[in-house]
């Protein structure tokens, strides 16, 4: 298992010590980027366009925002078994999130990782997080998952 | 957690079935893992819900499966496509996507599977018995896979299907497990009059309260009567399956696990000689259930979800057959049309109808085939009926582009209509759209909703 303090190449952004948050790793892999949080659950079916990587739910409270590059922090999946095929259209059309963060495994959502892998696309991380840990958390700001489950939030 | 594999279920992981054998045990151990299932569970049946196109993601993956050899292990059937394969005319479709859904379906046949395109598997001679263990996708197939037939599965869904019917594994948890199998709500409808219990328009309107109240538990419905049908108990389970995630329903009386309403909450394993020291706590046996009332209230908020166009005097199609139409089904509508049966409020005619408006059955070939054995399709067909195969009306573009209101008797159609089609939708008996569609007004027959 990797040590717990950032790979010296990758680093985390400046602004002071990063929180570490230990997740529980569901699909392994590494992904860093700009925190989304959807505040309501979502079903990928017929929530997400695979092709603009963009939540099309209109019922959403994040309608219209990108997820594409995101560090995406789920509360929880919805519905459809189909949103393991939305996760692979993602994953082949390069409009996927960077990492997912989750407050509830969804084992569908990640099959659609596991078999973008197969495949040969590259992985990113799904990984089960206690949301309370990023309740003061604001969009935007830098979170790191790394391949052992630890996820570094830029500080 | 690691689940324990079998010599037998190793020696496919590392490739002894073939690499397309050792991708799809791959996927399944990764399922089990993220389910926190602790072993795998021998399947005598699949069915796949994984040949619908929703991208070329699922071209791809079924086509590595092909490449790497891969054969389905157990008997398998097909759920709907994108295309109708026999009346491709009826779908509306650019060529790319034509092409894809089609390589889609081609590669799951290639495989072994029966090329069934149905989402009621049930009604073409797919019938797993009491207990046996299988892994089905589609959500209103798992509902009377698991509920009617006594079979078992979990909610399977794209890419896992196929892959448990090439290793013939399944993850053992969930609904494969008799204790998650038990009601842990009991549902009376011992106060709805037998007049409307009786009437096929009354089970889509409970299941899609069902659904809705329920979430993914089990209930055990008591008070339904004992010659509720086959496709009562479809419509039921397919609303249920759309407004919750209801996997498994017991209808006391009715459906095999629940011959009494004990049986169906598990306490007929309790064993009544012993008697219970006090503040005596068993961890084996089941909660009570709690219960809760089918009241008249409660199905009229029910059944006006199902119509978002409820103020509606036209309608501009209808469709029905989600699931898929049966023969009985076939049956029903004929005598309809034919006028030898009475209509709502309309009498038995003597003359034939015709249809004003567009009048879709969506159906399995196979039942199609014996329909038109039976010589029910020519006089529908000559009505203004299209019978449409292998795949469905909420599925993939066949509803006239124009939009509009759409009647339908199924809670599914009800349920998926207006976002898949853009059609508003307006709910109503068979007899209620086969009146309506003659003129095109909607006519419905309300009377026996209140009590």
């Amino acid at each position: 298992m990797d040590v717990v303090s950032p790979p010296p190449d990758q680093g985390v952004p400046a602004g002071g010590p990063p929180r570490v948050v230990r997740g529980r790793i569901l699909v392994a892999g590494r992904g860093r980027g700009p925190l989304l949080t959807l505040t309501h659950p979502i079903s990928f079916w017929g929530g997400v366009d695979p092709v603009r990587g963009e939540i099309v739910d209109p019922r959403h409270p994040q309608h219209g925002l990108s997820i594409t590059g995101r560090v995406l922090l789920l509360p929880s999946a919805v519905g459809s078994s189909s949103s393991s095929a939305i996760m692979l259209e993602l994953l082949r059309e390069r409009t996927a999130p960077a990492a997912v963060l989750m407050g509830k495994a969804d084992a569908i959502l990640s099959l659609g990782a596991v078999v973008g892998s197969e495949l040969g696309y590259a992985p990113i991380p799904i990984v089960e997080v206690p949301v309370e840990a990023f309740e003061d958390v604001f969009d935007g700001t830098t979170v790191e998952v790394r391949r052992d489950g630890i996820v570094l939030v830029a500080g | 957690m690691t689940a324990t594999l079998s010599d037998e279920e190793r020696a496919l992981l590392e490739g002894e079935g073939g690499e397309a054998v050792a991708m799809a045990m791959r996927i399944v151990v990764a399922a089990a893992e993220l389910l926190g299932a602790r072993s795998l569970v021998e399947i005598s049946s699949a069915h796949i819900d994984g040949c619908l196109y929703h991208g070329d993601g699922g071209v791809e993956f079924a086509e590595a499966l092909v490449r790497g050899g891969g054969r389905v292990a157990v008997p398998t059937t097909l759920n709907v496509g994108a295309l109708d394969l026999l009346h491709p005319e009826v779908v509306r479709a650019d060529p790319h996507r034509t092409a894809m859904a089609r390589r889609q379906m081609d590669a799951y046949v290639t495989m072994g599977a029966q090329p069934t395109f149905t989402c009621a598997p049930y009604q073409v001679g797919h019938e797993p018995g009491l207990g046996e263990q299988v892994a089905w996708g589609e959500s209103n197939a798992i509902a009377f896979v698991n509920s009617v037939l006594g079979a078992r599965t979990e909610r399977y869904g794209d890419f896992l299907d196929a892959c448990c019917a090439l290793t013939g594994r399944a993850p053992m948890h969930g609904l494969h497990l008799r204790e998650n199998r038990r009601a842990t709500v009991v549902v009376d409808a011992t106060g709805v009059p037998e007049s409307l219990k009786s009437r096929d328009v009354f089970f889509p309107v409970l299941g899609t309260w069902l659904g809705l109240r329920l979430g993914d538990e089990v209930a055990a419905i008591e008070g339904l009567l004992p010659g509720t049908t086959r496709d009562q108990l479809k419509a039921l389970g397919a609303a249920a399956a759309s407004t919750g995630a209801v996997a498994l329903f017991h209808v006391v009386g009715v459906t095999p696990e629940a011959p009494t309403t004990a049986a169906a909450i598990g306490i007929e394993e309790i064993e009544p000689s012993r008697p219970a020291p006090p503040g005596w706590v068993s961890r084996g046996l089941p909660a009570l259930p709690r219960r809760i009332r089918v009241t008249p209230d409660a199905l009229l908020t029910a059944m006006a979800r199902l119509s978002t166009a409820a103020g509606t005097e036209e309608i501009d199609a209808v469709a029905v057959g989600s699931p898929h139409f049966s023969l009985q089904e076939f049956e029903q509508l004929a005598a309809l049309v034919a006028g030898t049966a009475a209509a709502g409020d309309v009498p038995a005619a003597s003359t034939p109808v015709r249809f004003a408006v567009p009048f879709y059955v969506c159906t399995a070939r196979d039942t199609l085939a014996a329909a038109e054995e039976q010589g029910l399709t020519g006089p529908l067909r000559a009505a203004g009926v299209q019978i449409v195969v292998d795949t469905c009306v909420v599925v993939t573009p066949i509803l006239p582009a124009t939009g509009g209101v759409l009647m339908t008797n199924s809670g599914k159609f009800a349920h998926y209509g207006p976002s898949n089609t853009g059609y508003e939708v307006v709910y109503g008996s068979l007899e209620d759209c086969v009146t309506s569609a003659r003129t095109g007004r909607l006519v419905r027959d309300d009377s026996v909703w209140t009590w």
